[in-house]
């Protein structure tokens, strides 16, 4: 199965990017656009389909690797 | 007294293992390179510098890859023996992606790579105390696009250096460089490696590798 992990930089930490974004998109007239924070998505092709198992492995994964939980923090999707 | 040993790791990506290499030599280093796939140290080393690049293509987060290569492990316990361990700019990025030093590096506020001299201002250089006196003021250059210092909010670091006059990547504090809580790991972004003649713009980078080549030498006396 795939599991879909989302990492992102924690609120209160800056995101010079999607800061960037956010200019951009109010510099084409998005006025209601009031703030924008990026993230990455990470595709995870796993050899099994037990759900639960699957999560784990994900959760692990992050803690150890895929995010940095000093600054960010992480939402595994299905 | 023997010159003090250093090893200087080097990863796939790493490019300023020979600089680091060639000051601490004329710094008056015995140096060595250690490959990242070395599981082992080379014996009776006083210290390791870890140095920039772009291990591993900095893929995911600067020195996230890196700090699973073999070598980190050593290092690691090499850092728990009290013996100095020195990171600069990606080799900071390491550093505490590893643990090794509190907090994190991320994108400069302006999302612009910078490449310039700075001057940045000693505070708490932990044993790097040798040549680098509190308040001591010193120009080094940067070159880096993720070197913005985020502090971890449940370890307060010692603020090794700061910039003065406003950070060139929006860290927070204008923190350049800080060290752990013993003191005998230190990172910074500023490269002194770069900075070790006064054909090169400045020399005194030499004073942060001969403070740190002197704490080599003092933690081997003691043991």
């Amino acid at each position: 199965m795939k599991l879909r992990v989302l990492v992102s930089l924690k609120p209160g930490v800056l995101d010079a990017q999607g800061r960037a974004i956010e200019h951009a998109l109010r510099d084409l007239g998005y006025a209601q656009v009031t703030g924008v924070r990026t993230g990455k998505l990470i595709v995870l092709d796993l050899d099994t389909n037990d759900a639960a198992k699957a999560h784990a492995l994900a959760a692990e994964a992050c803690e150890k690797l895929l995010a940095n939980p000093v600054i960010e923090q992480y939402e595994i999707l299905s | 007294m023997s010159a003090a040993r250093v090893g200087v790791l080097v990863f796939p990506g790493s490019l300023d293992d020979r600089d680091m290499v060639r000051s601490l030599g004329l710094c008056g280093a015995d140096v060595q390179t250690i490959w990242h796939k070395d599981a082992r140290l080379p014996e009776s080393l006083d210290g390791i510098a870890v140095p920039g690049g772009f291990s591993y293509g900095d893929y995911l987060r600067c020195g996230a890859m890196a700090r699973f290569s073999p070598v980190m492990r050593a290092v690691v316990e090499f850092a728990g023996s009290g013996k100095p361990v020195l990171g600069v700019c990606n080799g900071f990025q390491i550093l505490c992606e590893a643990g090794l030093l509190p907090g994190a590096l991320v994108r400069n506020r302006d999302l612009k790579y910078v490449c310039q001299d700075v001057r940045v201002a000693v505070e708490d250089p932990g044993k790097l105390r040798a040549e680098l006196p509190p308040g001591r003021a010193l120009v080094m250059p940067v070159k880096h696009g993720e070197g913005a210092y985020v502090p971890d909010p449940d370890h307060k670091p010692r603020v090794a250096f700061r910039y003065v006059g406003g950070s060139p990547n929006g860290s927070t504090d204008d923190i350049a460089g800080v060290a752990n809580a013993a003191g005998n790991v230190v990172g910074l972004m500023p490269h002194p490696e770069h900075a070790t003649d006064p054909l090169l713009g400045s020399s005194d980078g030499a004073a942060v590798l001969r403070s740190f080549l002197a704490a080599c030498v003092a933690a081997r006396t003691r043991r």
